[in-house]
């Protein structure tokens, strides 16, 4: 039995220090290989009286399991060692950056118009879409502005050479051609570029307006105030923002209306005061208008309005040059991203 | 057009403070742009005469003068101005005066003292005139305040105002406007007839139809137009933006300013026989009073005397017949001409007419004769002499037949502005703005007063309406609409999803103008003949552009001179083909650019690697992944003008040409100063913006056998056309065929390639055989060597 114990000791002793699998090999021989020692004290039962062999049996086989288990538990400890160091050697600065192929973006323009294009469309307004160059008759004479009508010279238009066609000035030609292949009730909304020959700071000789249309029965003034009232509010993500009317004279609309909308509001003695600033124009649709677009204007009415795209892209994200728009300097539109 | 706030307050009497003021005006349409006090707000400057004026000791510019300014006591004051004279009268700061960054203190200048300082028109902020004092007339009340004198306590308003609103085109004009919109009383002062004194006429015929319906006359003889226009007039008018000249030509612009009424003076002396009003005939010309001498048009109206033209009725007198100061028989023109014939002729002519402006909006045809009254009135008041005589007023007419009244519904009347507005208050609002209105069951019988040419439907009443009723009371009413679903088939992709996926792949979008050098037409698209404009902003601005390249390239460049390296760029727009105004004439296309390094800088990458045309292939055929696009060579026979022709393909699909990919010419390349080329592309938006919708394909359970055979062929041997004609043979089993290696080197022969191609094989029912697999792959190597020469790599 001395010996029993003497060997489990010896086993402890030589498996805590392993530190790998080949060691571990040699030593799980040395105590359970062909000749290791408990196999040899397993052999000498032989010797023994059938009770003795039970016993003493017993006592071998209880050592050998403990010694089974001690060889697992090292086996265990180095492989979990050798997994660390592993793991440990493996290990990556995932601090440095990751790979790219680079990052793209849109035009704050086109971002405003997309945002723009789905708030309209949850009013069921889609999009509608025209030539640039536009002849004069949908530019102007089908809107009410017949030749030589002072208001023509509200545009500075572009002509083309060797043509009567000119570059549109603003996107309503877009309206009549739309209200001459729908019936009502028509929701459109007419993004689009327009050109215009005055070029300043404040001007750009090519510039996007987004105008709109409405056109059903018993439309109003009042529902063409509440339609931007909403659409103002959610571009602007506001939800109590003011707009004011004022009258003024577009030859395509009667009544027609300046837009202000609500932009602050300053502290004075009679309390707090709007800050206004002119957005766009629009109107309820001109009765000539309605008709050059083939639709009756006793059975039906509508509203249009018009706004500068780049003013309220400009607007939303501080921009305060219409210039930069068409630059295209990369530290100008890298902020879109 | 400027208006005095003074004045306006003279002609209806409005109780509103400036600021309230101009927001009436603005919310009655009259839209007021710029508020102007017509001098800055200072005190303690009154008229001096100068008594004395003497060299100053110490300084060679200075004047020792002593001035009265009403106070019994000669006050000392020291001046550098030049025209300081003896007797002259002039504005006086007094001590303790504040002028704009200036207070006036007592002083010694030099060793005198000085006690006040003589102004010069610029330092009382009334003009930029300072080359010496401000001369005032030699009967200005010494001692009085010079505000007073010179009426500085008014505040000018510059109206922005509409072109429907002619009738706004004056004073009395906005008064009348804002007496309807207030309520408030009108004081327009009564024009007194002047009674002939002789019975001299000069008679009209009128023989240009509607283009001129009445004509009025008068003849003055004997006057003095050498007399100079009175102070209070000269201040009006030059306030109001109008030059002042002469005191007939002064006096009919007065008019303009006051009544709105343009007139016309001609010298009666230069004049020969009856006048004619007739349109004008082919060949005539004339000259006019600014010189310009015009070919005259058949759609021309003309004041004709019996030699000829003597003025463009409505637009500008002629050079022969006006006014000069060596005039002494005037003869007064006052008419109502149609704005139809006189709309579009300034701008024809390119010339700047009061009249004209005036007239192609429209003037009230009653005030003709209130005009000449006026005229003549202000005529004797400034040049009449002892022997001015007055001829009658003689009229030529033709009488138009009455316009009919316009039926206003009153319910439609709400229903457009879309609130509820009382009978009442509608009958009430058209009776301010002097319509005449007749109430016939639930309509109103409206006729508007003779000054307005913009009230012809019943929109138009009824923007009245609203425009008095208050715009600011419109209610914001939430809009309701019909409930329908909008169409959006899953076969098309919208702009918004091409834009975001070049995004994705690390493109920017740009805007460039549509318009561009007529140098970039010819370079990049080989275009002679593009779409011009008439009236360009600039030269490299003047035609439309049929591709997108240019602008990209230049954007490229001059982001590269800020110090960018890398850009990858694109841009969506139309392009025009012809001046047609159909979208099929201005395809919109898609435009791509990519510059510099292959990879964004970055560790652990290739930092060498430029991006080649693979890269951005890459791009598009993911892009293109939803067609059948195909990338086919150009050629060396017919190449793209702006692209390398061994580096270059178009863009295929279904047979039709929808763009092109590939290196900008290096000839370009060197024209542009670009340091290498960039890749770019060009896609026709159409053809993008359709793609197969998905449609299921049943999956096989077997295996599937890959085989991957290597060949080597000539150089020159495209791999799409051994993909193509693999593809031909339809081997029942092969689902995916395609290159996976290709290899140059130096164990290859010179002009040879190796290929190596990944052969995929399935079958839906069973597992394919070795056999069946080994017999494919035969079939597959055979074409290869039989049309391509092709050998089996060992």
């Amino acid at each position: 039995m001395s010996d029993l114990k003497a060997i489990l000791h010896e086993a402890k002793a030589a498996l805590s220090a392993l530190k790998n699998m080949p060691d571990l090999e040699q030593t799980k021989a040395r105590f359970l290989g062909k000749s290791g020692s408990l196999t040899e004290q397993l052999k000498g039962l032989g010797k023994l009286s059938p009770e003795a062999k039970k016993s003493a049996g017993a006592a071998i086989n209880e050592i050998k399991g403990q010694v089974e288990a001690l060889i697992n538990d090292a086996k265990a400890r180095i492989l979990n060692t050798e997994l660390e160091a592993k793991l440990a050697a493996e290990a990556i600065d995932v601090t440095l950056p990751g790979r790219t192929s680079g990052v793209g973006g849109l035009h704050p323009v086109t971002r405003s118009l997309e945002r723009i294009e789905a708030l309209f469309a949850t009013m069921g307004f889609s999009v509608a879409d025209g030539p640039e160059i536009e002849t004069d008759f949908f530019n102007f004479t089908a809107l009410n502005t017949p030749e030589n009508h002072p208001a023509r010279s509200m545009h500075d238009t572009f002509y083309i050479e060797g043509s009567k066609n000119l570059l549109r000035t603003h996107t309503s030609p877009v309206q009549i051609r739309h209200m001459l292949d729908h019936q009502p009730p028509i929701r459109i909304i007419c993004p689009g570029r327009v050109y215009r020959c005055d070029h300043d700071a404040t001007h750009s000789p090519m510039f996007h307006q987004l105008e709109g249309l409405w056109v059903d029965e018993g439309i109003s003034l009042a529902d063409l105030k509440g339609t931007l009232t909403q659409f103002l509010n959610a571009y602007f993500e506001r939800d109590d923002m003011q707009i004011r009317f004022r009258p003024s004279f577009f030859p395509f609309v009667e009544p027609g209306v300046e837009v202000d909308m609500e932009w602050g509001r300053v502290k004075t003695a009679k309390g707090d005061k709007i800050k206004w600033l002119e957005i766009g124009g629009a109107g309820v649709l001109h009765p000539e208008v309605l008709k050059a677009g083939g639709i009756d204007p006793e059975k039906y009415s509508g509203f249009a309005f018009g706004m500068g795209l780049d003013r309220l892209a400009m607007l939303k994200y501080g921009v305060n040059d219409l210039r930069l728009f068409f630059e295209n300097d990369m530290k100008f539109l890298n902020q879109f991203r | 057009m400027k208006v005095s706030v003074n004045w306006l307050k003279s002609l209806v009497d409005v109780d509103l403070s400036i600021d309230d003021l101009a927001h009436t005006l603005t919310m009655a349409g009259l839209e007021v742009e710029e508020i102007e006090p017509v001098a800055p707000p200072y005190e303690h400057i009154v008229v001096a005469e100068v008594k004395t004026v003497s060299p100053h000791p110490n300084a060679d510019k200075l004047r020792v003068t002593e001035v009265d300014v009403g106070t019994g006591t000669l006050l000392q004051i020291v001046c550098g101005a030049p025209n300081v004279a003896v007797g002259m009268r002039v504005p006086c700061a007094l001590v303790g005066a504040k002028l704009p960054g200036l207070e006036i203190r007592a002083a010694t200048l030099r060793g005198i003292d000085s006690n006040g300082m003589l102004c010069s028109a610029r330092e009382l902020g009334i003009s930029d005139e300072h080359a010496g004092l401000l001369t005032l007339a030699g009967d200005a009340p010494i001692g009085q305040d010079i505000r007073e004198y010179l009426d500085l306590n008014d505040v000018y308003l510059t109206l922005k105002l509409t072109p429907n609103r002619g009738d706004c085109l004056s004073m009395v004009g906005i008064a009348r406007d804002l007496a309807a919109v207030t309520g408030a009383k009108l004081n327009i002062p009564a024009i007194a007839p002047v009674a002939a004194t002789i019975s001299e006429t000069r008679l009209a015929t009128l023989s240009a139809g509607d283009a001129c319906t009445q004509y009025l006359g008068r003849v003055i003889k004997n006057i003095n137009t050498r007399a100079a226009t009175p102070e209070w007039m000269k201040r009006r008018l030059e306030r109001a933006g109008f030059r002042t000249i002469a005191p007939l030509v002064d006096i009919t612009n007065y008019l303009t300013l006051e009544r709105g009424r343009p007139m016309h003076a001609f010298d009666n002396d230069k004049l020969q026989g009856a006048i004619n009003v007739r349109l004008a005939t082919v060949g005539e010309e004339m000259n006019l009073l600014n010189e310009q001498h015009v070919l005259l048009k058949p759609d021309m109206l003309l004041i004709a005397d019996s030699a000829g033209p003597i003025a463009m009725g409505g637009v500008m007198g002629g050079l022969e017949s006006m006014v000069t100061d060596a005039t002494t028989n005037v003869f007064f023109e006052a008419a109502s001409f149609d704005p139809d014939v006189i709309q579009g002729k300034t701008r024809e002519l390119g010339i700047n007419s009061d009249a004209a402006y005036r007239f192609e909006r429209g003037v009230d045809p009653h005030s003709p004769r209130d005009g000449i009254e006026y005229a003549t009135a202000l005529t004797i008041q400034i040049c009449g002499t002892s022997d001015t005589q007055v001829g009658p007023i003689t009229e030529a007419k033709i009488d138009a037949p009455a316009k009919p009244p316009v039926s206003v519904r009153i319910g439609r009347v709400s229903a457009v502005i879309g609130m509820t507005i009382a009978s009442a208050e509608i009958v009430s609002i058209l009776q301010r703005l002097q319509c005449t209105v007749v109430e016939v069951g639930a309509s109103l019988l409206v006729s508007p007063p003779s000054y307005r040419f913009d009230l012809n439907i019943e929109a138009d009443f009824i923007e009245e309406v609203a425009r008095v009723y208050g715009y600011e009371k419109v209610p914001a009413i939430p809009p309701k609409s019909s409930v329908a679903i909008m169409a959006s088939p899953e076969g098309s992709r919208s702009r918004a999803a091409l834009r975001h996926q070049l995004a994705d792949f690390g493109y920017q979008e740009v805007i460039n103008y549509s318009f561009v050098a007529e140098s970039w037409e010819v370079d990049f698209s080989a275009n002679s003949s593009p779409v011009k404009l008439s009236n360009p902003i600039a030269s490299h601005m003047s035609v439309m552009r049929t591709s997108l390249i240019g602008g990209l390239v230049s954007t490229l460049k001059s982001n590269l001179n800020r110090g960018e390296s890398r850009l990858r760029l694109f841009e969506v727009g139309r392009c025009f083909n012809s001046a047609e105004a159909t979208l099929e004439a201005q395809p919109e296309r898609l435009g791509g650019l990519a510059f510099g390094a292959l990879h964004a800088e970055q560790w652990g990458e290739d930092k060498a690697a430029k991006v080649d045309f693979f890269a951005v292939k890459g791009d598009l055929e993911t892009l293109l992944s939803g067609s059948n696009a195909r990338f086919e060579p150009f050629g060396l026979t017919s190449p793209h003008p702006a692209l390398h022709p061994g580096r270059s393909a178009a863009i295929v699909i279904d047979g039709l040409a929808v763009g092109f990919l590939g290196e900008l010419h290096p000839r370009l390349q060197q024209r542009y100063e670009l340091p290498i080329a960039p890749v770019m592309f060009e896609l026709a938006v159409s053809a993008l913006s359709k793609q197969q919708s998905p449609h299921y394909q049943p999956i096989s359970r077997m295996q599937a056998v890959r085989r991957d055979v290597a060949v080597i062929v000539n150089e020159k041997v495209a791999v799409q056309s051994m993909v193509d004609a693999v593809l031909a043979l339809k081997l029942p089993h092969v689902i995916d065929f395609n290159i996976f290696d290709l290899y140059r080197g130096s164990n290859l022969a010179i002009g040879q390639k190796s290929l190596a191609f990944r052969i995929v094989m399935q079958d839906t029912a069973s597992t394919l055989t070795d056999a069946t697999s080994d017999e494919t792959v035969g079939k597959i190597i055979k074409v290869m060597s039989e049309q391509y020469g092709a050998t089996i790599r060992k």
